[in-house]
């Protein structure tokens, strides 16, 4: 068998496997593409209007931050955490109650909520890794308890947050003075314009170029198999000219906020985790094979322990940052969210058995979900019909997956 | 003129990028056992997969004539209604059904109504399970019984379907070796009676014991047809053909270089089933093993040596374990695996499948699953070490693959072993726990396990080797232990003992 894999490897090498290869292999962020156009065009290009792009990643972005650490209880094994939902309630309710209500000092109340996140991660963890109750029905219980202690918090009523230095360090828009001329009522400007997230993005494109650049002499030096030159810098091209478009439409739109950023650094960070850390690749081990992990050493309970605890923390992380976009919490808050940030997962090609699944993968997920709700809302398209294509575009996708996966073996 | 039940003629089966038979022809008697031997790999399993239609026709060329006619089977169920079933290497039974359930899982016997008639399932499976002399209940849950008898409940199943060629991969793989011979003779039996088998089997003794013909098949090719009492019909007549050479011993010589440290001791070790506490599994087993030396345990299925290997590799078996353990003269205790690794522990599994291997990830990534520590800085790996310490492994241990980034699902039984072992030697072990390191794979792969074997003792380090198959620990260990029902019966010098002083002590004690 050894001999007639490394044939079929050869065959796959062929142009013609190499096409089909990187089809399927892409073929989530082919999906997005077509998406994107295809609503671009119904919509006569409004869907491409700077404020709907700052808003595709900003209403979105909860999604994403939720979706990392879904990732990881997804690794190990296809565990989903339903508990989301009640989380972001029950912490956000905590921090408008504290703040508002109380009067608490915003900079105390943001970690004390997000250790109240990891706290509740951490008891679902323990149930989950040391007591072996299955992962779906301690979360779903989760999903009740904190759902009701959130109601509890909020005493059932609507509370807002208008704390200005916590809305900041969550909605407020970066102005570097100089760069960044606003023009507001009380102070009118003749030649308004935004330049920060223009020069920010060609800093991110610089990096990247020289990140990629530093890889391929280490590669080279090693002997490392290296990509064609063409391949690699051809990627930077579109990354890069992704980049700089974006930031383009920003710089149109009010600039680039700080939740924004803290998206990125949470999408950054998870992919940091899972692809280069020893902690991240026992996630994928233990989906992988439990058993055989074991027997390697490696506590398979603290694997899940550490998941679910991080599950939580991102969920408080969440909670906050709703909060701030909102602008307050009631009892409905969060309802139903743990099931975006799951099927960002399944449909960004996680499977649905753990052991594989990228944050990459995850990030086109949400993204293909978030212009799929955008483009449908500026159509007019109903609640309803967005639930109707959504759940059909999750089918599809693991279908999609599912079926390619079997063909190539 | 002899009497053909099966010709199989020209059969060719690509797949893609690969020919995995190539003009492969393959001539059956009726009411003989005809063994299909070749390395893993070969296609022995293709070709049975091409007759039984799991491979559909179509997907082949070359024609297969059953009973003098054409066939044209296209699905299992086609090739079973002409009363030819398949038995693979894995079982496929549902262990928390019945033994009669089992038997007729998808052709269920049922009444006019539709309703399945429980009455007269179980009577049948009964009738079934008395010929092939299963003294169960039909009411048994699979998971009960043994896997001697399980794969009896395979063969039953096979008679409720009225077979007149019956197929089994790799039957005695599973089985030890009473337990083993009883199925072979079970099979000379149904022989009297008129049945054809066609047996896959890795294990030569068993084709000279029971087989009539043998056909050898490498890389997809017949390479010759041997017929019993006309033909050379021995071991190395059969090994030249399988690997192409005559392999003039199957042990790789060495030096008995045992040194006088103790290594490892082990005394009074007592361990109880980790569902059914008041079991006892070991039984105040006491044992050592020297630097530089190969130690074997030889005994039956369930004779508890796989569990106590486990439970001194970090207590990954078992409950209420008590006893002593010495590593170097020092009292130990070893909590869990990540201590037993740390000690210089290392444990390669019976079941790489379930237990050794992640299936879906690459060489690259079992080789250094147990130790990323030793590639890592800060909890961040060095992809690029982990690289050259996996290709490394790979060299070392001669794992036949285009790239360390293939999939271990993707090797052969072989190859995974290696791939395995690889993983095992890269935690740099001082004791090497083997347990039956060369089951289900072929005689050339074996061979280089054993030399890995004897490099480890020749750098002074330990071996403990659990075997089903005697004449390996005979071969390649210093000591024997012999063990039973979780018992401790003898140990014996490896080259003054012979396989029936160890049977002896087995039986004695049964």
């Amino acid at each position: 068998m050894a001999a007639s894999t490394a044939k079929k490897g050869a065959v796959q090498n062929s142009s013609k496997g190499k096409t089909i290869d990187f089809l399927t292999k892409n073929s989530m962020t082919i999906a997005l593409v077509a998406v994107f156009i295809l609503f671009a065009a119904l919509t006569n290009g409004r869907l491409l209007y700077a404020q709907n792009m700052s808003n595709l990643l900003l209403q979105n972005g909860y999604v994403l931050v939720m979706a990392c650490g879904m990732l990881l209880c997804i690794l190990t094994g296809g565990n989903i955490d339903l508990s989301v939902g009640s989380v972001i309630c029950m912490v956000g309710g905590l921090a408008a109650v504290l703040v508002t209500n109380l009067g608490w000092n915003p900079y105390l109340v943001i970690p004390i909520c997000l250790i109240a996140g990891l706290a509740i991660g951490a008891w679902q963890g323990y149930w989950i890794g040391f007591v072996r109750i299955p992962p779906f029905i301690t979360t779903l219980a989760g999903m009740f308890i904190f759902r009701g202690i959130g109601r509890l918090v909020l005493d059932n009523k609507t509370v807002p947050m208008q704390n200005a230095s916590f809305n900041n360090l969550f909605t407020s828009y970066i102005n570097i003075p100089g760069l960044d001329v606003i023009s507001t009522k009380q102070a009118p400007v003749d030649n308004p314009h935004i330049w920060s997230p223009l020069l920010i993005g060609a800093v991110v494109v610089v990096l990247i170029l020289l990140f990629t650049i530093k890889g391929r002499i280490s590669k080279k030096r090693n002997g490392y198999h290296l990509n064609s030159s063409v391949v690699d810098y051809g990627k930077i091209a579109v990354i890069g000219a992704l980049i700089m478009w974006y930031s383009w439409k920003l710089s149109e739109y009010k600039g680039i906020s700080v939740m924004l950023l803290w998206v990125l650094a949470i999408c950054l960070i998870y992919y940091f985790i899972t692809s280069k850390t020893v902690i991240g690749r026992y996630f994928y081990a233990v989906g992988g094979n439990e058993k055989a992990t074991k027997l390697s050493g490696i506590n398979t309970n603290k694997i899940y322990f550490l998941a679910y605890s991080n599950m939580g923390l991102m969920a408080g992380l969440c909670g906050l940052l709703c909060l701030a976009r909102v602008g307050s919490v009631s009892g409905q808050t969060g309802t139903s969210f743990e099931m975006d940030a799951i099927a960002s997962c399944f449909i960004g090609g996680a499977s649905a058995y753990g052991g594989s699944g990228t944050v990459g993968g995850v990030v086109i997920g949400a993204l293909l979900l978030g212009v799929l709700n955008m483009g449908m809302s500026i159509l007019g398209f109903t609640d309803s019909w967005q639930y109707v294509v959504k759940g059909g575009v999750l089918l599809v996708a693991v279908i999609f997956d599912v079926v390619s996966k079997r063909k190539k073996s | 003129m002899a009497d053909i039940i099966l010709e199989m003629k020209n059969i060719t089966k690509e797949f893609p990028g690969v020919k995995a038979l190539d003009n492969v022809n393959l001539v059956v008697e009726r009411g003989t056992i005809h063994a299909l031997i070749g390395e893993n790999g070969a296609g022995k399993s293709t070709l049975m997969n091409v007759l039984s239609g799991i491979y559909p026709y179509g997907t082949y060329s070359g024609e297969i004539y059953y009973n003098g006619k054409l066939c044209k089977f296209k699905t299992l169920k086609e090739s079973e209604a002409e009363n030819i079933v398949i038995i693979h290497q894995e079982l496929a039974l549902i262990p928390l059904l019945s033994i009669g359930e089992n038997m007729f899982l998808g052709n269920e016997i049922r009444s006019s109504a539709g309703i399945i008639d429980w009455n007269k399932t179980y009577a049948e499976a009964e009738k079934h399970m008395r010929q092939v002399g299963l003294q169960e209940s039909p009411h048994s849950l699979i998971k009960d019984i043994g896997t001697g008898k399980q794969q009896l409940v395979e063969i039953a199943k096979a008679f409720s379907k009225n077979v007149k060629l019956l197929i089994l991969d790799e039957p005695t793989s599973s089985l030890n070796d009473e337990d083993a011979k009883m199925l072979l003779d079970l099979l000379m039996e149904f022989k009297k009676q008129g049945l054809t088998s066609i047996i896959i089997t890795h294990k030569l003794n068993e084709i000279i014991y029971c087989a009539d013909k043998a056909t050898i098949i490498r890389d997809g090719a017949t390479i010759t047809t041997l017929v019993k009492g006309v033909d050379e019909f021995n071991e190395d007549r059969i090994i030249k053909g399988m690997v192409g050479r005559a392999m003039g011993d199957r042990y790789p010589e060495r030096d008995h270089n045992v040194q006088p440290e103790v290594r490892l001791e082990v005394k009074d070790w007592t361990v109880h089933h980790p569902l059914y506490p008041e079991k006892l599994v070991d039984d105040h087993i006491s044992f050592k093993v020297h630097k530089g030396e190969i130690i074997g345990f030889s005994g039956l299925q369930g004779a508890g040596r796989t569990e106590l290997a486990m439970s001194i590799f970090g207590r990954s078996y078992g409950t209420n374990i008590s006893g002593e353990l010495y590593l170097n003269g020092r009292k130990t205790r070893l909590r869990d695996p990540e201590a037993a690794i740390r000690a210089g522990l290392a444990y390669v599994t019976e079941d790489r499948k379930t237990n050794g291997l992640l299936l879906n990830e690459s060489i690259r990534f079992n080789t250094t699953l147990p130790r990323l520590d030793k590639i890592s800085k800060r909890g961040i790996i060095d992809q690029d070490r982990e690289k050259i310490a996996a290709e490394n492994m790979r060299k070392e241990m001669g794992t036949k693959t285009p790239s360390i980034e293939q999939k271990v699902g993707n090797l052969s039984g072989g190859n995974q072993q290696k791939a395995l072992l690889g993983k095992w030697m890269f935690t740099e072990p001082d004791i090497l726990i083997m347990d039956e390191p060369t089951r289900g794979i072929d005689v050339g792969a074996k061979y280089d396990i054993y030399c890995l074997m004897n490099q480890m003792v020749a750098d002074g380090k330990s071996v403990i080797m659990i075997s089903s198959e005697m004449p390996e620990l005979l071969g390649m260990c210093d000591r024997i232990y012999v063990m039973n029902e979780g018992r401790l019966l003898a140990e014996l010098n490896a080259k003054e003992t012979s396989q029936e002083e160890i049977m002896g002590y087995i039986i004695r004690d049964s």
